[in-house]
């Protein structure tokens, strides 16, 4: 497949173009040194003010794969990146700036790549893969996020389906996935992957037909308009990734849980598509030790705290599967800031009872929301001011800390992660 | 009071449950057990029957398909109607307080019959969704004390002579009507935009419930320390919005 673009690199940017990148790049360096973070998505605002077509034209010298999802994509596309990089020098959104912008500015970064792996915000999705004309993009789930924005995860999954419905591209979708797998069942070219989600509240209703879904064991399906769970041509199952030929590939990564394994079951089906042999794109993701400090493991006041983000109901969910068993200690930390989400009642569909066991710390902007929820839930924990007063009140052991957005940056800047 | 079963029924939730609604459930489920009731709790999915013997019912919040599916399915199977028709208290959400109504404005943007259980008729608004803290003083027949919740709704929603206002708000917007009027409630039948969810930050509500379906004036009291510390908390910031 990597001769699928034979003009790559026959199109030099125009001088629009480049000055686009170069103002790009100053705006971006100001940015910097003005300690506004790394610059990124300002440095990629200013180029595509100046050039609106440049995100298409950086994108036209790239073999491109577009990776979205509520949860796991900064994963995914540190995984598909790193199998790819088997085959030639990649560039990629690495950091997390996913919606046009930052993509933008990623790309202008990396001139002599052969491919681009980029991960994209859910809602800008069709719009990037419009402007980017991508080789392959893959779909891992979607599930209710930030209930104040009132994305609809139908309505996601409804732009998805309209707006990838015309594309070339190779679809690596999640069979398991009902919301997931309607958005990719209007695309001619789909690989579908039974990657598995454990959270199945945003798909009880049919989304073509409104109908109840059935849905016995694994399997799902709507008995009023016959919608159903496609067959997979790649599957995670247990610790193996089954590739189209019934080979069972060990997953070896080194980053926890199942949903992990799941990312690395669609990375080594995307990274198929380009020629990278199971094997080779597994022996590469077990590189992958964090991903922009999730997952990573710090010493904090002498004690082992691991660092694991939880956005919403279904990351909890997945997080809670790969914690370490009873009696490690877990903290918790939830805040609503602007990019949480300012409606925390997303607290009520985690069932904090699978904390049972657990010594509990609690800290955070909502820490009295979560102590309230964890009463319901009928635990014991214990309310603390800070990261220090927890991590001092902890019994032995490596420490869970699960926090979402801002806390997991605040926690991340507080212990060195 | 050990032998009397209290029977609380979730309706829909696989429609109905966008926005924490379980908690509601969980809230009234807990505090009941508190006190030593046995709690026989039903989720009645759209495709089952909704029972007519329950005491206390709860409906919460969804998006607008949904909600256009949930007020489809519950006319056509009446168990709701027929259970309001014995008394039992019905306690509504957002989507759900609209289903509740006469009509409400559908995602079609077709006027979608209710149940008529409430005096009230339910539009869509123009302009922006509100969200927010709220602080609301509830109908001081009720005895309850101040209301807090979150509002995250882009309804309005009209009583009619039939339908008493739940509460009158201080902070935030309510039903929306610029009256200042935050829900409603006739008799046993209870609607309101609060999310949070709302038993969450309002305890009281779920014991006043509780004490409607056994027909009590009092319960013994339960350790409210975490509830009150999070009520005093969002009032501070309802007041202060940011
Ligand atoms: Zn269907």
């Amino acid at each position: 497949m990597q001769d699928a673009s034979p003009q790559r690199g026959s199109e030099p940017l125009s001088p629009r173009a480049k000055l686009a990148v170069t103002a790009g790049k100053m705006a971006a360096a100001v940015s910097r040194t003005a300690g506004r973070g790394s610059g990124s998505v300002i440095g990629g605002k200013v180029a595509l003010k100046l050039d609106p077509d440049l995100l298409a034209r950086l994108a036209t010298h790239l073999d491109v794969v577009l990776v979205s999802a509520t949860n796991g994509k900064t994963t995914t596309t540190r995984l598909i990146a790193e199998a790819l990089r088997a085959n030639g020098p990649v560039v990629s959104n690495a950091l997390g700036a996913n919606m046009p912008a930052g993509i933008t500015s990623a790309l202008a970064g990396g001139s002599d790549a052969k491919y681009g792996v980029i991960e994209v915000d859910e809602k800008y999705l069709a719009t990037v893969a419009r402007d980017v004309r991508p080789k392959a993009i893959a779909l891992l789930n979607l599930s209710r996020d930030q209930l104040d924005r009132a994305a609809e995860t139908r309505m996601l999954a409804e732009k998805w389906r309209e707006g990838l419905s015309g594309t070339d591209a190779v679809i690596i979708a999640n069979a398991d996935d009902p919301l997931v797998a309607w958005a990719a069942s209007s695309c001619p070219n789909v690989l579908w992957v039974g990657a598995g989600q454990e959270w199945k509240d945003d798909a009880w209703s049919c989304p073509s037909c409104g109908g109840v879904m059935q849905r016995p064991g694994d399997d799902w399906g709507c008995p009023e308009c016959g919608f159903r769970r496609p067959p997979t041509t790649w599957a995670l199952s247990g610790d193996y990734v089954i590739d189209p030929h019934g080979t069972a590939w060990p997953i070896t990564l080194q980053l926890p849980g199942r949903a992990n394994k799941a990312n690395a079951t669609t990375s080594a089906a995307v990274a198929a598509v380009f020629g990278v042999a199971p094997k080779v794109a597994l022996d590469r993701m077990q590189s992958v030790t964090a991903v922009a400090g999730r997952y990573d493991v710090v010493t904090y006041l002498g004690r082992e705290l691991r660092l694991l983000l939880a956005k919403n109901p279904a990351g909890w969910l997945e997080t809670f599967s790969l914690i370490d068993q009873p009696p490690a200690p877990v903290l918790l930390s939830v805040n609503a800031l602007g990019a949480d989400g300012t409606d925390t009642s997303w607290l009520w569909d985690v069932d904090y009872t699978r904390l049972a066991g657990h010594p509990i710390f609690v800290i955070g902007q909502r820490k009295l929301d979560l102590a309230v929820r964890l009463e319901v839930a009928g635990l014991t924990f214990r309310v603390c001011e800070n990261v220090d007063e927890a991590v001092r009140a902890a019994p032995a052991g490596r420490i869970e800390c699960i926090a979402n957005y801002t806390a997991f940056q605040q926690l991340r800047r507080q212990v060195g992660g | 009071m050990s032998e009397s079963v209290l029977r609380l029924v979730w309706v829909y939730p696989d429609l109905l449950s966008t926005y924490g609604d379980q908690g509601n459930a969980l809230v009234v489920e807990r505090r009941a057990r508190q006190r030593g009731l046995n709690v026989a709790r039903v989720d009645v999915r759209s495709d089952q029957p909704v029972p007519t013997s329950g005491d206390i019912y709860l409906i919460g919040g969804g998006e607008d398909r949904p909600q256009r599916l949930a007020a489809e399915r519950l006319r056509r199977d009446g168990g709701l109607t027929r259970a309001a028709e014995n008394g039992a208290i019905i306690f509504s959400v957002c989507a759900g307080y609209q289903i509740l109504g006469h009509e409400f404005i559908n995602d079609l943007g077709r006027r979608e019959p209710g149940l008529g259980l409430l005096d009230v008729v339910s539009e869509r608004g123009t302009g922006e969704r509100c969200v927010g803290d709220v602080l609301a003083d509830i109908d001081p027949r009720l005895g309850l004390p101040p209301l807090t919740g979150f509002e995250n709704h882009q309804g309005i929603t009209r009583l009619g002579p039939g339908a008493k206002p739940f509460a009158r708000v201080r902070f935030g917007n309510g039903n929306g009507t610029g009256d200042g009027t935050e829900g409603a409630y006739s008799e046993t039948v209870f609607g309101t935009y609060m999310h949070g969810p709302v038993m969450a930050r309002n305890p009281l509500i779920a014991d006043l419930l509780i004490k409607l379906a056994l027909d009590v004036n009092a319960l013994p009291p339960v350790e409210d320390t975490w509830y009150e510390a999070l009520r005093q908390e969002r009032i501070a910031a309802a007041t202060q919005p940011a």
